[in-house]
């Protein structure tokens, strides 16, 4: 059961993720990655992360993706226009890409990367325990994030703001 | 039983397709986006490696990553509205000035 859960959203996951490239109009694109999304929140819970998974589809897949959404209707954006990119990006990036993927799987499918059978439930973290650590050992970082959503708020007001007074 | 490793390298194949995304695509909300399947990429890794140890720390990490990110969505988003407001355009290629 747990295989077939894996290897169904995995495949989910890189389907949508395929398509989010293939697709020329942005909004395919911005529904591709909300289904990237919750096939990741499924595969958080089979690592045992619940909260995080909740807080993947509330805050991702909701917030986030609405906001892209929204700002793809306000500018109207149609099928994306064919132009001849950077001739280094396409000679040097594409090949590059793969040589990394090729490495990445090199390295943890190999004898040095952890060999560990995931079991279902064998770690599972309350949401206490989470709230616990986040208010205790990670309060500072917890209050600079505060800090730096205030800041954002405020740069995205002052940014998209209409400048009428000139 | 799943090995880590596959988890892994799930997220290795993600990140690539984020990076490939970034590099092919000319329509800067696209490009955008593609930044944000890299975030996710980098997510499940540290969640993969948060179960190797049983440490909750990992999962604490993706929420910063998570509130990083929102923050950085608003920004850019404001900012690719700005551009489109002078620009008349979502094509890459076509804004080659800093100036607003």
């Amino acid at each position: 059961m747990h295989e077939l859960l894996f290897f169904i959203f995995a495949a989910l996951c890189v389907g949508a993720a395929v398509n989010l490239l293939v697709q020329r109009h942005p909004i395919n694109s911005a529904l591709s990655l909300v289904v990237v999304m919750l096939a990741l929140a499924m595969i958080y819970l089979l690592l045992g992360a619940e909260f995080v998974a909740a807080v993947q589809v509330i805050v991702y897949a909701g917030a986030i993706m609405v906001l892209f959404v929204f700002v793809i209707m306000l500018l109207n954006a149609g099928e994306e226009e064919r132009t001849a990119g950077s001739r280094v990006a396409s000679l040097f990036g594409i090949p590059g890409v793969f040589v990394l993927g090729g490495v990445i799987a090199w390295i943890f499918l190999g004898k040095t990367a952890p060999q560990e059978d995931v079991g279902l439930g064998s770690f599972l973290p309350a949401t206490r325990d989470i709230a616990k650590a986040l208010f205790t050992d990670f309060l500072l970082p917890f209050e600079i994030t505060t800090v730096l959503i205030l800041i954002a708020i405020m740069g995205a007001v002052v940014i998209a703001r209409r400048e009428e007074h000139r | 039983m799943i090995p880590l490793s596959y988890y892994l390298v799930l997220s290795g194949i993600l990140f690539v397709l984020g990076v490939m995304g970034f590099l092919i695509k000319r329509n800067i909300i696209v490009i955008f986006m593609s930044i944000e399947l890299m975030l996710n990429a980098v997510n499940l890794s540290f969640l993969a490696f948060a179960w190797r140890w049983q440490a909750v720390a990992g999962q604490l990490f993706v929420f910063f990553v998570m509130i990083v990110a929102a923050a950085e969505a608003a920004v850019g988003l404001a900012i690719i509205i700005a551009i489109f407001r002078t620009r008349e355009t979502l094509n890459v290629d076509r804004v080659n000035l800093l100036k607003l």
